[in-house]
């Protein structure tokens, strides 16, 4: 049983005050939506979730049966997608998922990245250099990352953005999939995503 | 979850194949570090003309192209993660001292490689002695792995700084500078004829820097790739 405890969490750029006061408890299982308006502080809420920026206040802590995790842990069992999180374009789609299995650790056979190819609609496109994909595709690429760590954690942002239909079918799929054995946190304000999740925090208030 | 078996060196080693093969697609540092390399070279043997020059002259003209070279190029390992937005994914995904490792041996083979193309030439352009090649080829082993040693840490830093390039040469050259003079008096002995005993406290001062600055970047390297 892995849980995410969140502490009175705060974050101020300068003087300016970005969010405050965050507090949640999630346990696998558990999915929460972060909403607000634009500038309310979900990215950098995620960011500060995935200990990428540091927190002006409060605590972030990963515990895995009680015990808390350590930031090599973390980054094994937490997958990210995001826009603003690229893959490398000079690279194939199997070679962005060989390179990113290896360096997490992570043992990967040809019949796994073809089943998460696949999965996320690139079969028989795993061969092409990212920098050709189109921005849909490029989103799918990064699920299948994500995925490829069955992560304990999975952070979503803008899941769907720059999908297509049957894209937006594939990441209703996951989160469907991940929300029995995951803890989700989406951040959104598409109410289509955020009504995946099973509690919603909102930003703005 | 699939097997996690992967060890540290192999973690190391995926993202050094990851940007050589990135580099070898784009070839953007290579040809960046050569091209200065190659450029200030030539236009210095043409300024000073071959033939009769000391060898202490030789020696500073060699490491200050070898400098400005590098300086030119190895920022660009950790730059390329920032500007393509691919840090973000590489940190969330890889242990810090492996990518520091992978990087490190990156930068080292890139400066390497410029060395073995630029140091003939050297040689051919100024009409340098070469009797004693295999002592100054020693000299310059000890220069590329402490200009690399010294400057990887700093290219990561440098590289979340918005005026990227010019700041990389600003905050090498004082962390270079005294190495940079022990190169130019190894060399200056190299070439003109003295042995390993005759350059032995450069030699050893060379050594000594390596070690602390390999270290260092270790230690410190963790703080400003997750800062």
């Amino acid at each position: 049983m892995f849980q995410l405890t969140v502490n009175g969490l705060g974050k101020r750029f300068g003087a300016r005050k970005v969010f405050a006061n965050v507090a949640f408890t999630l346990s696998t299982g558990d999915s929460i939506a972060l909403i607000g308006r634009n500038g309310s502080g979900k990215t950098t809420l995620l960011m500060v979730l995935l200990a990428s920026q540091h927190p002006s206040a409060g605590t972030v802590e990963y515990l895995q049966d009680g015990k808390k995790l350590d930031d090599d842990a973390v980054r094994l069992q937490s997958s990210l997608v995001g826009p603003y999180l690229n893959m490398y374009d000079q690279l194939t789609a199997e070679e962005n998922l060989v390179f990113f299995a290896t360096v997490a650790g992570l043992q990967v056979t040809g019949k796994r990245i073809n089943q998460l190819l696949e999965r996320v609609g690139l079969e028989g496109r795993g061969s092409d250099l990212v920098r050709a994909y189109s921005s849909g595709m490029k989103q799918r690429l990064k699920y299948a990352v994500a995925l490829l760590k069955d992560p304990a954690y999975l952070f979503l942002d803008e899941p769907s953005s720059n999908l297509d239909e049957a894209g937006r079918k594939m990441v209703t799929e996951v989160i469907d999939e991940y929300r029995r054995k995951a803890i989700i946190v989406i951040a959104t304000n598409e109410r289509e995503e955020y009504g995946l999740a099973r509690a919603v925090c909102s930003l703005s208030d | 979850m699939p097997g996690q078996s992967a060890h540290f060196l192999t973690k190391a080693y995926a993202v050094y194949a990851k940007d050589l093969r990135v580099e070898l697609r784009t070839k953007y540092a290579l040809n960046t570090i050569l091209m200065f390399g190659v450029i200030s070279l030539v236009a210095v043997s043409f300024s000073l003309g071959q033939g009769n020059l000391a060898p202490r002259l030789l020696a500073a003209v060699f490491w200050i192209i070898m400098f400005f070279a590098a300086m030119a190029g190895l920022a660009h390992v950790f730059i390329r993660e920032e500007e393509t937005g691919t840090s973000l994914a590489l940190r969330l995904s890889a242990d810090p001292d492996a990518v520091y490792l992978g990087k490190f041996v990156f930068n080292l083979t890139l400066l390497g490689l410029m060395a073995a193309i630029i140091t003939p030439l050297f040689f051919v352009f100024t009409d340098a002695p070469s009797e004693h090649w295999p002592i100054f080829a020693l000299v310059l082993l000890l220069g590329v792995f402490a200009l690399c040693a010294g400057t990887t840490l700093v290219a990561a830093i440098v590289s979340k700084a918005s005026a990227k390039g010019a700041l990389f040469a600003v905050l090498s050259l004082p962390i270079f500078l005294v190495p940079l003079w022990w190169l130019i008096a190894a060399s200056d002995k190299a070439l003109s004829g003295g042995g390993l005993t005759a350059m032995s406290s450069e030699l050893i001062g060379l050594v000594s820097y390596c070690v602390v600055m390999v270290t260092l970047s270790v230690m410190l390297f963790k703080v400003v790739w997750l800062e």
